[in-house]
Protein backbone atom coordinates (compact mmCIF):
# COMPACT_ATOMS: atom_id res chain seq x y z
CA UNK A 1 0.00 0.00 0.00
CA UNK A 2 1.70 3.11 -1.24
CA UNK A 3 -0.70 6.03 -0.79
CA UNK A 4 -2.01 6.70 2.67
CA UNK A 5 -4.80 9.13 3.51
CA UNK A 6 -4.90 10.66 6.97
CA UNK A 7 -8.04 12.52 8.01
CA UNK A 8 -7.82 15.01 10.88
CA UNK A 9 -4.68 17.08 11.56
CA UNK A 10 -4.95 17.14 15.35
CA UNK A 11 -2.38 15.56 17.63
CA UNK A 12 -3.02 11.99 16.47
CA UNK A 13 -3.47 12.67 12.76
CA UNK A 14 -0.28 14.72 12.71
CA UNK A 15 1.67 11.91 14.36
CA UNK A 16 0.20 9.28 12.04
CA UNK A 17 1.04 11.39 8.96
CA UNK A 18 4.62 11.80 10.24
CA UNK A 19 4.90 8.05 10.80
CA UNK A 20 3.82 7.04 7.29
CA UNK A 21 5.66 9.84 5.48
CA UNK A 22 8.85 8.99 7.38
CA UNK A 23 8.35 5.39 6.28
CA UNK A 24 8.41 6.46 2.63
CA UNK A 25 4.68 6.53 1.88
CA UNK A 26 2.91 9.23 -0.05
CA UNK A 27 0.50 10.82 2.40
CA UNK A 28 -2.55 13.02 1.92
CA UNK A 29 -3.37 14.81 5.18
CA UNK A 30 -6.87 16.30 5.20
CA UNK A 31 -8.43 18.68 7.70
CA UNK A 32 -11.36 21.10 7.43
CA UNK A 33 -9.26 23.84 9.07
CA UNK A 34 -6.35 25.19 7.00
CA UNK A 35 -4.52 26.53 10.08
CA UNK A 36 -4.51 23.01 11.56
CA UNK A 37 -2.65 21.85 8.45
CA UNK A 38 -0.07 24.63 8.81
CA UNK A 39 0.48 23.63 12.43
CA UNK A 40 0.74 19.97 11.43
CA UNK A 41 3.43 20.77 8.85
CA UNK A 42 5.49 22.58 11.50
CA UNK A 43 5.02 19.83 14.06
CA UNK A 44 5.99 17.09 11.62
CA UNK A 45 9.14 18.99 10.58
CA UNK A 46 10.04 19.46 14.23
CA UNK A 47 9.24 15.85 15.08
CA UNK A 48 11.46 14.55 12.27
CA UNK A 49 14.29 16.90 13.24
CA UNK A 50 14.22 15.78 16.89
CA UNK A 51 13.83 12.07 16.12
CA UNK A 52 17.60 11.34 16.35
CA UNK A 53 17.42 12.36 20.01
CA UNK A 54 14.71 9.81 20.74
CA UNK A 55 15.64 7.04 18.31
CA UNK A 56 19.40 7.34 17.75
CA UNK A 57 19.58 3.98 15.96
CA UNK A 58 17.15 4.98 13.22
CA UNK A 59 18.43 6.64 10.06
CA UNK A 60 18.33 10.43 10.13
CA UNK A 61 15.72 11.92 7.86
CA UNK A 62 15.49 15.34 6.32
CA UNK A 63 12.41 17.21 7.66
CA UNK A 64 11.80 18.88 4.30
CA UNK A 65 11.94 15.56 2.49
CA UNK A 66 9.39 14.01 4.86
CA UNK A 67 6.95 16.95 4.72
CA UNK A 68 7.48 16.97 0.95
CA UNK A 69 5.87 13.52 0.78
CA UNK A 70 2.74 14.88 2.45
CA UNK A 71 0.02 16.70 0.57
CA UNK A 72 -1.73 19.03 3.03
CA UNK A 73 -5.27 19.74 1.89
CA UNK A 74 -8.78 20.70 2.98
CA UNK A 75 -10.29 18.75 0.08
CA UNK A 76 -11.50 15.28 1.10
CA UNK A 77 -11.85 14.34 -2.59
CA UNK A 78 -8.07 14.01 -2.76
CA UNK A 79 -8.43 10.67 -1.00
CA UNK A 80 -9.81 9.09 -4.16
CA UNK A 81 -6.48 7.35 -4.90
CA UNK A 82 -5.68 6.25 -1.34
CA UNK A 83 -4.88 2.59 -0.66
CA UNK A 84 -5.59 3.07 3.04
CA UNK A 85 -7.15 5.89 5.04
CA UNK A 86 -6.62 6.42 8.76
CA UNK A 87 -9.33 8.63 10.24
CA UNK A 88 -8.45 10.66 13.35
CA UNK A 89 -11.24 13.20 13.81
CA UNK A 90 -12.90 14.25 17.07
CA UNK A 91 -14.44 11.47 19.15
CA UNK A 92 -18.00 12.54 18.47
CA UNK A 93 -20.55 10.49 16.59
CA UNK A 94 -22.02 13.57 14.91
CA UNK A 95 -18.56 14.38 13.50
CA UNK A 96 -17.67 10.84 12.44
CA UNK A 97 -21.04 9.92 10.91
CA UNK A 98 -21.13 12.31 7.91
CA UNK A 99 -17.42 11.83 7.34
CA UNK A 100 -17.76 8.06 6.84
CA UNK A 101 -20.54 8.59 4.29
CA UNK A 102 -18.08 10.79 2.37
CA UNK A 103 -15.17 8.35 2.77
CA UNK A 104 -17.40 5.54 1.51
CA UNK A 105 -18.21 7.56 -1.62
CA UNK A 106 -14.69 8.89 -2.28
CA UNK A 107 -12.27 6.06 -1.41
CA UNK A 108 -11.53 3.46 -4.07
CA UNK A 109 -13.03 -0.03 -3.69
CA UNK A 110 -10.83 -2.24 -1.53
CA UNK A 111 -9.14 0.63 0.32
CA UNK A 112 -8.62 -0.16 3.98
CA UNK A 113 -10.48 2.26 6.25
CA UNK A 114 -8.68 2.53 9.60
CA UNK A 115 -10.60 4.07 12.48
CA UNK A 116 -8.34 5.76 15.02
CA UNK A 117 -10.66 6.13 17.99
CA UNK A 118 -10.21 5.91 21.73
CA UNK A 119 -13.54 4.32 22.45
CA UNK A 120 -16.11 4.07 19.63
CA UNK A 121 -17.07 0.55 18.57
CA UNK A 122 -15.62 -0.27 15.17
CA UNK A 123 -18.66 -2.29 14.12
CA UNK A 124 -20.87 0.76 14.56
CA UNK A 125 -18.52 2.98 12.53
CA UNK A 126 -18.32 0.30 9.83
CA UNK A 127 -22.12 0.31 9.58
CA UNK A 128 -21.87 3.86 8.22
CA UNK A 129 -20.25 2.47 5.08
CA UNK A 130 -21.28 0.01 2.42
CA UNK A 131 -18.02 -1.89 2.94
CA UNK A 132 -17.83 -2.98 6.59
CA UNK A 133 -15.36 -5.77 5.72
CA UNK A 134 -12.77 -3.10 4.84
CA UNK A 135 -13.07 -1.18 8.12
CA UNK A 136 -10.62 -1.91 10.94
CA UNK A 137 -9.87 -0.23 14.27
CA UNK A 138 -6.45 1.47 14.32
CA UNK A 139 -5.92 2.68 17.86
CA UNK A 140 -2.58 4.50 17.71
CA UNK A 141 -1.07 5.73 20.95
CA UNK A 142 0.42 9.19 21.38
CA UNK A 143 3.07 10.06 20.21
CA UNK A 144 2.27 7.87 17.22
CA UNK A 145 5.76 7.91 15.63
CA UNK A 146 7.37 6.71 18.87
CA UNK A 147 5.08 4.02 20.25
CA UNK A 148 6.08 0.54 19.09
CA UNK A 149 2.64 -1.08 19.04
CA UNK A 150 -0.85 -0.30 17.76
CA UNK A 151 -4.07 -1.76 19.17
CA UNK A 152 -5.86 -3.12 16.09
CA UNK A 153 -9.56 -3.87 16.45
CA UNK A 154 -11.50 -6.38 14.40
CA UNK A 155 -15.09 -5.24 13.91
CA UNK A 156 -17.93 -7.74 13.45
CA UNK A 157 -17.56 -7.72 9.66
CA UNK A 158 -13.83 -6.90 9.35
CA UNK A 159 -12.27 -9.44 6.95
CA UNK A 160 -9.09 -11.39 7.65
CA UNK A 161 -7.65 -9.80 4.52
CA UNK A 162 -8.23 -6.30 5.88
CA UNK A 163 -6.57 -7.16 9.19
CA UNK A 164 -3.60 -8.71 7.38
CA UNK A 165 -3.17 -5.79 4.98
CA UNK A 166 -3.24 -3.33 7.82
CA UNK A 167 -0.83 -5.43 9.88
CA UNK A 168 1.58 -5.53 6.93
CA UNK A 169 1.29 -1.77 6.45
CA UNK A 170 2.17 -1.20 10.11
CA UNK A 171 5.04 -3.69 9.99
CA UNK A 172 6.45 -1.78 7.02
CA UNK A 173 6.83 1.34 9.17
CA UNK A 174 8.25 -0.57 12.11
CA UNK A 175 5.10 -1.02 14.18
CA UNK A 176 3.82 -4.17 15.77
CA UNK A 177 0.18 -4.68 16.59
CA UNK A 178 -2.08 -6.56 18.96
CA UNK A 179 -5.40 -7.56 17.38
CA UNK A 180 -8.37 -7.53 19.73
CA UNK A 181 -12.13 -7.93 19.45
CA UNK A 182 -14.59 -5.05 19.31
CA UNK A 183 -15.88 -3.38 22.44
CA UNK A 184 -16.33 0.26 23.44
CA UNK A 185 -12.86 1.37 24.58
CA UNK A 186 -11.35 -1.95 23.38
CA UNK A 187 -8.81 -3.34 25.85
CA UNK A 188 -6.61 -0.32 26.53
CA UNK A 189 -9.21 2.31 27.21
CA UNK A 190 -11.70 0.09 29.03
CA UNK A 191 -8.98 -0.01 31.70
CA UNK A 192 -7.11 3.27 31.18
CA UNK A 193 -10.16 5.54 31.24
CA UNK A 194 -11.33 4.03 34.54
CA UNK A 195 -7.88 4.66 35.99
CA UNK A 196 -7.56 8.27 34.88
CA UNK A 197 -11.15 9.00 35.93
CA UNK A 198 -10.56 7.56 39.42
CA UNK A 199 -7.34 9.58 39.72
CA UNK A 200 -9.40 12.70 39.02
CA UNK A 201 -11.89 11.77 41.76
CA UNK A 202 -8.95 11.35 44.19
CA UNK A 203 -7.71 14.81 43.26
CA UNK A 204 -11.20 16.29 43.58
CA UNK A 205 -11.65 14.72 47.02
CA UNK A 206 -8.37 16.22 48.18
CA UNK A 207 -6.78 12.84 48.87
CA UNK A 208 -3.60 13.77 47.01
CA UNK A 209 -2.25 16.49 44.74
CA UNK A 210 -1.94 15.89 40.98
CA UNK A 211 1.85 15.76 41.30
CA UNK A 212 1.69 13.20 44.09
CA UNK A 213 -0.84 10.97 42.31
CA UNK A 214 1.43 10.82 39.26
CA UNK A 215 4.57 10.41 41.34
CA UNK A 216 3.15 7.30 43.05
CA UNK A 217 2.52 5.60 39.73
CA UNK A 218 5.95 6.49 38.40
CA UNK A 219 8.07 5.86 41.45
CA UNK A 220 6.16 2.94 42.98
CA UNK A 221 4.89 1.17 39.88
CA UNK A 222 7.63 2.22 37.47
CA UNK A 223 5.16 3.64 34.95
CA UNK A 224 6.64 6.16 32.51
CA UNK A 225 3.81 8.56 33.29
CA UNK A 226 1.18 8.93 36.00
CA UNK A 227 -2.57 8.78 35.17
CA UNK A 228 -3.12 12.54 35.28
CA UNK A 229 -0.09 13.20 33.07
CA UNK A 230 -1.50 10.55 30.74
CA UNK A 231 -4.86 12.33 30.68
CA UNK A 232 -3.05 15.59 29.86
CA UNK A 233 -1.23 13.85 27.02
CA UNK A 234 -4.39 12.25 25.60
CA UNK A 235 -6.27 15.57 25.85
CA UNK A 236 -8.95 16.08 28.50
CA UNK A 237 -11.66 16.61 25.86
CA UNK A 238 -10.81 13.24 24.33
CA UNK A 239 -10.83 11.62 27.78
CA UNK A 240 -14.28 13.10 28.47
CA UNK A 241 -15.72 11.99 25.12
CA UNK A 242 -14.27 8.50 25.63
CA UNK A 243 -15.78 8.18 29.10
CA UNK A 244 -19.13 9.34 27.73
CA UNK A 245 -19.01 6.63 25.05
CA UNK A 246 -18.10 3.99 27.64
CA UNK A 247 -20.78 5.20 30.04
CA UNK A 248 -23.50 5.23 27.38
CA UNK A 249 -22.52 2.05 25.60
CA UNK A 250 -21.80 -0.22 28.53
CA UNK A 251 -24.45 1.25 30.83
CA UNK A 252 -21.98 1.02 33.66
CA UNK A 253 -22.01 3.75 36.30
CA UNK A 254 -18.32 3.16 36.96
CA UNK A 255 -17.58 5.14 33.79
CA UNK A 256 -19.37 8.29 35.04
CA UNK A 257 -17.02 11.16 34.09
CA UNK A 258 -15.58 12.99 37.10
CA UNK A 259 -17.27 16.42 37.36
CA UNK A 260 -13.82 18.01 37.69
CA UNK A 261 -13.00 16.72 34.19
CA UNK A 262 -16.10 18.34 32.73
CA UNK A 263 -15.29 21.64 34.43
CA UNK A 264 -11.74 21.60 33.13
CA UNK A 265 -12.88 20.87 29.57
CA UNK A 266 -15.45 23.69 29.79
CA UNK A 267 -12.67 25.98 31.04
CA UNK A 268 -10.47 25.11 28.07
CA UNK A 269 -7.87 23.31 30.17
CA UNK A 270 -7.34 20.43 27.76
CA UNK A 271 -3.86 19.27 28.81
CA UNK A 272 -0.64 19.47 26.83
CA UNK A 273 -2.22 20.66 23.62
CA UNK A 274 -3.72 23.76 25.29
CA UNK A 275 -0.73 24.33 27.59
CA UNK A 276 -2.58 23.51 30.80
CA UNK A 277 -4.41 20.56 32.29
CA UNK A 278 -3.62 18.84 35.57
CA UNK A 279 -0.10 20.15 35.03
CA UNK A 280 1.18 23.24 33.23
CA UNK A 281 3.02 23.01 29.90
CA UNK A 282 2.83 26.66 28.94
CA UNK A 283 6.53 27.41 29.12
CA UNK A 284 7.55 24.40 27.06
CA UNK A 285 5.21 24.93 24.14
CA UNK B 1 27.13 29.94 30.81
CA UNK B 2 26.64 32.51 33.56
CA UNK B 3 25.57 31.57 37.07
CA UNK B 4 22.22 33.24 36.45
CA UNK B 5 21.67 31.16 33.31
CA UNK B 6 22.62 28.01 35.15
CA UNK B 7 20.06 28.88 37.79
CA UNK B 8 17.46 29.33 35.03
CA UNK B 9 18.23 25.79 33.84
CA UNK B 10 17.96 24.41 37.39
CA UNK B 11 14.65 26.18 37.92
CA UNK B 12 13.20 24.94 34.62
CA UNK B 13 14.12 21.34 35.33
CA UNK B 14 13.00 21.57 38.95
CA UNK B 15 9.51 22.66 37.88
CA UNK B 16 9.22 19.51 35.83
CA UNK B 17 10.35 17.06 38.47
CA UNK B 18 7.82 17.99 41.12
CA UNK B 19 10.08 20.68 42.58
CA UNK B 20 12.69 18.14 43.66
CA UNK B 21 16.22 19.47 44.00
CA UNK B 22 18.34 18.04 41.24
CA UNK B 23 22.11 18.07 41.59
CA UNK B 24 24.08 19.71 38.77
CA UNK B 25 25.66 16.43 37.76
CA UNK B 26 22.68 14.22 38.39
CA UNK B 27 21.57 12.24 35.33
CA UNK B 28 18.00 13.36 34.66
CA UNK B 29 17.13 10.42 32.48
CA UNK B 30 18.77 7.67 34.51
CA UNK B 31 16.89 8.75 37.63
CA UNK B 32 13.56 8.32 35.85
CA UNK B 33 12.53 11.84 36.83
CA UNK B 34 11.69 12.69 33.24
CA UNK B 35 10.71 10.88 30.05
CA UNK B 36 11.43 11.24 26.37
CA UNK B 37 8.68 13.83 25.89
CA UNK B 38 10.48 16.03 28.36
CA UNK B 39 13.71 15.59 26.39
CA UNK B 40 11.99 17.10 23.36
CA UNK B 41 10.62 19.97 25.43
CA UNK B 42 14.00 20.55 27.01
CA UNK B 43 15.72 20.79 23.64
CA UNK B 44 13.14 23.28 22.39
CA UNK B 45 13.44 25.30 25.59
CA UNK B 46 17.25 25.39 25.37
CA UNK B 47 17.07 26.59 21.77
CA UNK B 48 14.63 29.34 22.63
CA UNK B 49 16.12 30.44 25.94
CA UNK B 50 19.78 30.51 24.91
CA UNK B 51 19.26 31.16 21.22
CA UNK B 52 21.36 28.20 20.11
CA UNK B 53 19.88 26.12 17.29
CA UNK B 54 20.38 22.36 17.74
CA UNK B 55 20.94 20.22 14.71
CA UNK B 56 22.67 17.08 13.52
CA UNK B 57 24.95 15.61 16.15
CA UNK B 58 23.82 18.19 18.74
CA UNK B 59 20.68 16.12 19.17
CA UNK B 60 22.21 13.70 21.62
CA UNK B 61 21.10 12.86 25.14
CA UNK B 62 24.67 13.41 26.31
CA UNK B 63 24.22 17.14 25.73
CA UNK B 64 21.12 17.46 27.89
CA UNK B 65 21.71 14.73 30.44
CA UNK B 66 22.32 17.04 33.41
CA UNK B 67 22.42 20.71 34.38
CA UNK B 68 26.21 20.67 33.96
CA UNK B 69 25.99 18.96 30.57
CA UNK B 70 23.52 21.57 29.34
CA UNK B 71 25.80 24.39 30.58
CA UNK B 72 28.85 22.93 28.85
CA UNK B 73 26.91 22.27 25.69
CA UNK B 74 25.52 25.81 25.47
CA UNK B 75 29.04 27.20 25.99
CA UNK B 76 30.41 25.01 23.18
CA UNK B 77 27.61 26.04 20.84
CA UNK B 78 28.15 29.72 21.58
CA UNK B 79 31.86 29.43 20.91
CA UNK B 80 31.20 27.65 17.63
CA UNK B 81 28.60 30.21 16.59
CA UNK B 82 30.88 33.14 17.47
CA UNK B 83 33.97 31.60 15.93
CA UNK B 84 34.39 29.73 12.69
CA UNK B 85 32.12 29.32 9.75
CA UNK B 86 30.91 32.89 9.45
CA UNK B 87 31.82 35.65 7.03
CA UNK B 88 31.67 39.40 7.15
CA UNK B 89 30.94 41.78 4.36
CA UNK B 90 33.32 44.65 3.78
Amino acid sequence: MKRIGVVGAGTMGTGVAQLFASGGHEVVLVDVVASALDRAREEIARGVRLMPLLRPAEPRRDPGEVTGRIRFTTDLEELRAADCVVENVTEKWEVKRPLYADLDRICPPGAVLGVNTSAMPITRIASLTGRPADVVGAHFMNPAPLKPTVEVIRGFHTSDGTVERFRALLAGVGKGCVVVGDSPGFVTNRVMMLTVNEAMFLLREGVASAGDVDRLFKECFGHAMGPLETADLIGLDTVLYSLEVLYDDLNESKYRPCPLLRTMVDAGLLGRKSGRGFHSYEEVR
Amino acid sequence: MTDAERETVRAFISRHVHDLKVGDDEDLFATGYVNSLFAVQLVMWIERTFDVPLEGTDLDFANIRSVSAIGAFVDRKREALAGGGGWTST
